[in-house]
C-alpha cells in the first residue's frame, strides 16, 4: 500500500475515534460542559493535561529545536517543565478546592470585585488568543504537510473537527479525546526515536541511547561523536553551545515556568478531579506523562543532527570525495526538497554537497582551501528532524502514517483547550457571573456553546491571516500570563491581606509592563517600523528579550499589588475566611458554580 | 474567626515543605543553569553533568519533588482529619455537603 492511502487511513481511523468519543461524550450540564463534571480521575486526567499541554510546537518543533540549539535549548525544555512543579505546590490543590469552573471566577470571588473578575478575563483572552494563534497555525501546517492539502484546506478540517467535538461535549469531550489523542501522539514520538536510537547505539531506549556509546566500532560515546562531527563543521560545541546570555536565560526559563503555571488552560484541567489530593497528584501524573516525551526529544534531536551530518559529510572532511555527491542524495531528501524545507544551492559547483558553518571565520579559511565556497544547505528547516526522521532511518511506512496522527493529535488537542478556556470566561464569567447574572443553566450551556463557535471563528480566522508576528508568539503567550494571572493567583492563596484594589493594580501593571517591552522592541501591536527601540541585544534592558519579559513583569506584578494593599482598605473577614478554608483540606466536593 | 490550632499547624507543615521544595526546585533549574559550563566538567552516566541536568536531570529531579510533596501532603490530610474529626474514616473526605 503506498504511503499516501496508508496516511489517510490511520489519520482517519484516529479522526473517527475522536469523533466517536465526542459523540459519546456529549455535555449535559454546565459542570460538563466546565469541567467535565469533575469526576475525571487522576491518571487520566494527566494523560489529557499532557496532551492538552503538547502543542504541535512541542511535537514538531521541539527536537528540531534541540538539534541545533544543544545546551542552549535547555530553557525551553526546563521552562516548559518546571511549571509543572509550582502548579502541583502553589495553585491546583488550592484552586481544586475553591471548586468552580474557571480562573476568573475565583479571581473574582477572592477579591471580592466583578472589576478585578473582568480584569482577568481580558488577561486570559490576550495570553490565551496569542497562544491559540501559533495552535491554529500549527493545525494548518499539520495537516497540509501530513495529508498534502493546502494550508487553508487543512486548517478547515481542523476548524471543523474542533467544532464538533467541543462544542457537543465541551470539556468533558475534550478531556476524553484528549486522552485518545494522547496515546496516538506519545507512540507516535517514540517509536521513531526507539528505531533510531537501536540503530545508532544498540540501546533502544532512547534516553539511555543517548549516554551511550556508538554501535559504529569507534568507541566513542554518541556525545563525544556529535561534539566531534559539529565542531569539524565549525559548528558550536553540542553539549555546551547557549543562545542567550546567563541572565536572559535565567529570566527566560522562569518566565516560561510561571507562564506554564499561569496558563488557564492548564489550570482548569485541575478542576476535573474529583478531590483536592488529586489535583496535587494528576500533577505529578501529568508531568510524567510529558516527560515521557520531554526527555526523548534531546535524544531525537542529538541523533537526528548526527545522521544528517553523516548523510552528507559521508568522508574525511576537505577530501574531494567526502561529501555526498547531490545525484546520489536519498530519497527522504528529495522529497522534503520538494517541500521546500531543505534547500540545496550548489554555490562551488562541483555538484557535492558541502553542510558547514560559513559563518566561523576559522572554518570559512579552511573551506577556502578545500574549494568551498559557502554553506551549499541554504534552508535546513529544523522542523525536518521530526518529520524526516522515520524516513532517514528508513523506518516502515506505518510509521510514518503514525508520525503524521501524532503530529495532528498534538496540534488539535492544544487548539481544543485554549478555545474552551477563551469560551468559558465569555459565557460563565462575563455573561453568567456579570452582565446577565439569572440566566438559567440551559442558556448558559447554550451560551457556551456558542462562544466556543465563535472563538474558532475567530482563531480560524486568525490562523488564515496570521498577524506578522506568528513567529515567536507562543513565548510571549507565556510572558502574559506569567504576568499578570499567576501573580495574582499566588497572593490569593498565599497571602490574606492582598485586597481587590491591590490585585487589580498588580495585574493591570503586570500586564502592562510586559506588553510595552514587547511593543517597544517589536513595534506597537506587533506592526513593523512602529517599534521605538530596535529588536537587538544592546537596546535591551540587562539584557533580557522580550520574550523573556514576563518574569519582570510578573515582579511588578507583586511589588505594585503589595505597595497599593497596604494603602487601601483591609480585606474583609468573610474573604480572609474563605482563604482560611482553601488552606485547609475539608469538604472539596464536586465543582460548583 | 480565628484558624483553630490544628489548621494553624497544617498550614504551617505544608507551607514549610513547600517553601523547602521550591528551594531544590530552584538550585536544580536555575543555580545550575547558571553554573552550568562549571557542571560540565564532571561527568553522569557518560554525560558532561550540566548537559544531563538539562536533557533528563531536572525533568526527574521535578518529579521526585512533586512526589514527595503529594505523598506528605496525603499523609498530613489524614492526620488532620484524624485530629479534626476523630469519628470519620481516614482517607476518604466528607463530601462538600458537610
Amino acid at each position: 500500500m503506498d504511503l499516501k492511502t496508508l496516511t489517510y487511513i490511520v489519520v482517519g481511523a484516529t479522526f473517527a475515534l475522536y469523533l466517536g468519543i465526542a459523540f459519546w461524550a456529549r455535555a449535559g450540564s454546565t459542570g460538563e460542559f466546565y469541567v467535565a463534571g469533575g469526576g475525571i480521575h487522576p491518571i487520566a486526567n494527566g494523560m489529557a493535561t499532557g496532551a492538552d499541554w503538547m502543542s504541535a510546537a512541542s511535537f514538531i518543533s521541539m527536537a528540531g529545536l534541540i538539534a541545533y540549539n544543544g545546551y542552549g535549548a535547555s530553557l525551553f525544555l526546563m521552562g516548559w517543565t518546571g511549571g509543572y512543579v509550582l502548579l502541583a505546590m502553589l495553585l491546583a490543590p488550592y484552586l481544586r478546592k475553591f471548586g468552580k469552573f474557571t480562573v476568573p471566577e475565583f479571581i473574582g470571588d477572592r477579591f471580592y470585585s466583578n472589576g478585578a473578575r473582568i480584569v482577568a478575563v481580558v488577561c486570559l483572552i490576550l495570553a490565551s488568543i496569542t497562544y491559540v494563534i501559533g495552535q491554529m497555525k500549527g493545525v494548518g501546517v499539520a495537516f497540509s504537510r501530513f495529508l498534502e492539502v493546502d494550508y487553508d484546506t487543512g486548517l478547515y478540517i481542523g476548524m471543523a473537527l474542533v467544532f464538533f467535538y467541543a462544542t457537543l461535549g465541551g470539556m468533558k469531550g475534550i478531556t476524553y479525546t484528549q486522552i485518545a489523542q494522547y496515546v496516538v501522539l506519545i507512540f507516535a514520538y517514540t517509536i521513531p526515536a526507539m528505531f533510531i536510537s537501536m540503530n545508532l547505539t544498540g540501546n533502544p531506549l532512547p534516553q539511555l541511547g543517548l549516554g551511550s556509546t556508538m554501535a559504529d566500532g569507534s568507541g566513542m560515546t554518541l556525545l563525544a561523536k556529535l561534539n566531534l562531527v559539529v565542531t569539524e563543521l565549525g559548528f558550536k560545541e553540542y553539549t555546551t553551545q547557549t543562545i542567550a546570555g546567563r541572565l536572559d536565560m535565567f529570566v527566560y526559563t522562569l518566565s516560561l515556568m510561571i507562564g506554564t503555571a499561569g496558563l488557564p488552560h492548564v489550570i482548569v484541567r485541575f478542576f476535573t478531579v474529583p478531590k483536592v489530593s488529586d489535583a496535587r497528584s494528576s500533577a505529578g501524573w501529568a508531568l510524567v506523562f510529558i516527560a515521557i516525551l520531554y526527555t526523548t526529544a534531546p535524544a531525537v534531536g542529538a541523533m537526528a543532527r548526527l545522521n544528517l551530518h553523516a548523510t552528507i559529510q559521508t568522508g574525511e572532511i576537505g577530501s574531494p570525495e567526502g561529501n555526498l555527491s547531490y545525484e546520489a542524495r536519498p530519497q527522504w531528501f528529495k522529497n522534503w526538497e520538494k517541500t521546500g524545507l531543505l534547500k540545496f544551492e550548489d554555490k562551488n559547483g562541483d555538484g557535492r554537497i558541502q553542510y558547514y558553518n560559513d559563518k566561523n571565520p576559522e572554518m570559512a579559511k579552511k573551506a577556502e582551501a578545500f574549494g568551498w565556497k559557502g554553506n551549499e544547505m541554504v534552508k535546513v528547516d529544523r522542523d525536518i528532524i521530526v518529520l524526516a526522521n522515520p524516513e532517514i532511518a528508513k523506518l516502515p511506512n506505518w510509521v510514518i502514517a503514525l508520525v503524521a496522527a501524532g503530529g495532528l493529535a498534538a496540534a488539535l488537542s492544544t487548539a481544543a483547550g485554549l478555545l474552551l478556556a477563551i469560551s468559558s470566561a465569555i459565557s460563565h464569567d462575563l455573561l453568567k457571573g456579570v452582565f446577565m447574572k439569572g440566566i438559567s443553566e440551559k442558556a448558559e450551556l447554550r451560551a457556551g456553546r456558542i462562544a466556543m463557535a465563535g472563538a474558532i471563528m475567530v482563531a480560524g480566522y486568525l490562523g488564515l491571516h496570521p498577524p506578522g508576528f506568528a513567529a515567536g508568539t507562543v513565548a510571549i503567550a507565556f510572558g502574559l500570563a506569567g504576568a499578570s494571572i499567576f501573580p495574582a493567583l499566588m497572593m490569593g492563596i498565599f497571602y490574606k491581606r492582598m485586597n481587590k484594589e491591590g490585585a487589580i493594580a498588580g495585574m493591570v501593571a503586570g500586564i502592562s509592563v510586559t506588553m510595552l517591552y514587547v511593543f517597544q522592541h517589536k513595534g506597537i501591536l506587533f506592526i513593523q517600523g512602529t517599534e521605538f527601540l530596535g529588536d537587538l541585544g544592546p537596546n535591551w534592558f540587562l539584557g533580557i528579550q522580550p520574550n523573556a519579559f514576563g518574569a519582570i513583569g510578573a515582579v511588578v506584578n507583586f511589588a505594585v499589588a503589595i505597595m497599593v494593599s497596604k494603602m487601601t482598605a483591609e480585606t474583609p473577614q468573610h474573604i480572609q475566611d474563605l482563604v482560611e478554608s482553601i488552606r485547609t483540606p475539608r469538604g472539596a466536593g464536586a465543582a460548583t458554580h | 474567626m480565628q484558624p483553630r490550632p490544628a489548621q494553624r499547624a497544617y498550614w504551617q507543615r505544608n507551607t514549610r515543605l513547600t517553601v523547602a521544595l521550591l528551594c531544590v526546585w530552584f538550585v536544580s533549574t536555575f543555580v545550575a543553569g547558571y553554573f552550568a559550563d562549571e557542571l560540565n566538567h564532571f561527568t553522569l552516566f557518560n554525560f558532561p553533568f550540566g548537559f544531563y541536568l538539562f536533557a533528563q536531570g531536572s525533568l526527574l529531579i521535578y518529579l521526585i519533588i512533586i512526589g514527595i510533596y503529594v505523598s506528605y501532603m496525603n499523609r498530613l490530610d489524614r492526620d488532620w482529619v484524624r485530629e479534626s474529626a476523630p469519628g470519620e474514616p481516614r482517607t476518604r473526605f466528607p463530601s462538600s455537603g458537610e
